[in-house]
């Protein structure tokens, strides 16, 4: 099993979703974050006081999937995610050692 | 010329009516007759434009001054525009009413009397021209809830809230009081002829030298120039300034004390001011800064409204767009430019917006006001270069009295119950440690 940790474009998580999903992803954890990578931040102007903001809003989704399942999630992540420009996002992946289903105790890929 | 004299033209017009009336129906003309007789229609509309000044402190200031601090602060500004509409009004209950508005024997020419203490001797049945004085006094009420309001603006996010109260009270008492009753209730700057249609002097350069004056005794916020301090939500500011500006109809037009030319003309130059100011201001900074934003073109509105206050039933729809242009490219620069460079922290521009568009605002009366409009020689325009220096040295005595006055209240609170919190206070924000609730 694989853990999928990928930070996005907030635009375009609907696509990269509904794409997720169709590959049978069964779950997905979004959360609104901020940070810098590449990408530079941008400069606010109020009544002529300005502010530099260094971090950007992305949105990063989790998802832990069987390992065969991978390389076609990495693909449709990079597809949907893809607006050609700096900031588009980065993916991390990382070896799942076991998942536990809370409800059933069910363990290991029955638990995904 | 100012509302009291006003009041006056009003009340002869209304005697006049009274007394054909009684020629006409009873056949009768009674001697002394030309008492002055309640007239529904003024009476209807002043009841509005009360209502309308209202709002504009609660909610209009309110939401316009909240939406422009930080997510932090929001409800403790929110809660500086509301209690202070509710401190003022019994203030003004008690003693502001009268020290304002009432003959002051001897010291009129600097205040007013005790004689309308707690209201003694508002009955149903008195008038003020042709309105009833509960009326008139809920009127100027609301003038004496929103100046004191405005100044909260210069020290947004770092006072605390009991020494806000006192210094609220204390002001409203020391320098509103005296300073309208100069202008309007019959004391030295109306015998000059200082000309203020509806608050040029007494509610904005007032409110805003005192802000300033507040922003230079407390200091500037923690962290400032280093933290962001972008506004957390300007759409409350834009519904703030929305209110603001539609209140503001009765506020102008509301100072003809009837419904009656003067008023629909002061509504169509406030109006007209409003949107010249809000697009200098605009322009101004889409040069500037490259861009126009909304915070701007909110000011700019803002800054229109203020400088038309004192013009507004005196000049025509020409002066109104002069004063509109400048004042709005004149506030500009102060609060975007001028301010940073001087160095001082008024949060919200209290002094940016309202000192110096009531300064504009005052002088270009003197330029643009129209004899017959306001009686005496009118302005520059009609050939009385004179009103422009009457206009200088009634907002001079207001700045000086104001100023000074201000700094003493703020020193008496500064070493007595102390004026800050505490850095820690300000670091975690006002909303949680002074009032212990948050926005969401």
């Amino acid at each position: 099993m694989k853990y999928v940790s990928a930070v996005i474009r907030p635009r375009k998580l609907d696509d990269v979703r509904a794409a997720l999903q169709a590959l049978g992803v069964s779950g997905l954890t979004v959360t609104d974050v901020r940070g810098y990578g590449r990408q530079k931040g941008h400069t606010e102007v109020y009544r002529g006081a300005e502010y530099a903001v260094d971090f950007r809003p992305k949105v990063k989704i989790d998802a832990a999937v069987p390992a065969e399942l991978l390389e076609a999630v990495i693909n449709a992540i990079r597809e949907k995610a893809n607006a050609g420009s700096i900031g588009d996002g980065k993916i991390f992946v990382f070896d799942l050692e076991n998942v536990i289903r809370v409800r059933t105790g069910e363990a290991g890929a029955d638990a995904l | 010329m100012t509302r009291r004299t006003a009041a006056c033209r009003l009340s002869l017009r209304a005697a006049a009516s009274a007394s054909f009336g009684a020629l006409a129906f009873s056949g009768v003309a009674l001697a002394g007759d030309a008492a002055p007789a309640l007239d529904a229609g003024d009476t209807a509309w002043m009841l509005t434009a009360t209502a309308l000044v209202i709002m504009m402190t609660i909610p209009g200031l309110a939401l316009f001054y909240a939406g422009m601090v930080r997510k932090k602060n929001v409800l403790a500004t929110a809660m500086q525009s509301f209690s202070v509409a509710c401190l003022m009004t019994v203030i003004w209950m008690i003693c502001g009413y009268s020290l304002s508005f009432k003959h002051g024997g001897f010291a009129n020419p600097v205040i007013g009397g005790f004689s309308s203490f707690f209201l003694t001797g508002l009955t149903p049945d008195a008038l003020v021209g042709t309105i009833p004085e509960s009326v008139y006094m809920t009127f100027q009420m609301s003038f004496a809830i929103i100046t004191p309001a405005l100044i909260a603006g210069a020290f947004a996010d770092r006072m605390k809230f009991s020494a806000m109260l006192w210094f609220m009270g204390l002001w409203s008492i020391i320098v509103y009081a005296p300073v309208t009753h100069w202008v309007w209730g019959g004391g030295f700057l109306s015998r000059m002829g200082v000309l203020d249609y509806a608050g040029g002097t007494v509610v904005h350069i007032n409110a805003g030298i005192a802000g300033l004056v507040c922003a230079l005794v407390l200091g500037k916020r923690e962290g400032y120039g280093v933290v962001n301090m972008a506004p957390h939500n300007l759409v409350y500011s834009l519904i703030g300034a929305s209110l603001l500006w539609v209140g503001w109809f009765g506020f102008n037009a509301g100072s003809a004390l009837g419904a009656n030319a003067a008023a629909g003309m002061a509504m169509a130059t406030t109006q007209i001011a409003a949107a010249a100011a809000a697009l200098a201001w605009m322009f101004a900074e889409w040069m500037v800064h490259k861009r126009p934003s909304v915070l701007g073109v909110l000011s700019g509105a803002v800054a229109g409204l203020v400088a038309i206050t004192p013009a507004s039933g005196f000049v025509d729809p020409m002066g109104a767009l002069w004063i509109g242009l400048l004042s709005g490219v004149l506030c500009f620069f102060s609060a975007v430019i001028l301010k940073p460079r001087l160095g001082y922290d008024d949060s919200l521009d209290a002094f940016g917006v309202h000192g110096v568009g009531g300064i504009v605002g005052a002088l270009l009366t003197g330029v643009f006001a129209r004899a017959a409009a306001s009686g005496g020689g009118g302005g520059l325009i009609d050939g009385n270069a004179a009103q422009i220096w009457v206009q200088f040295l009634g907002a001079l005595v207001t700045i000086v009295w104001s100023g000074a006055a201000t700094f003493a209240i703020l020193m008496a609170l500064k070493y007595t119950i102390g004026l800050r919190v505490s850095k820690e206070i300000e670091i975690d924000g006002l909303d949680l440690r002074l009032h212990g609730e948050v926005i969401h």
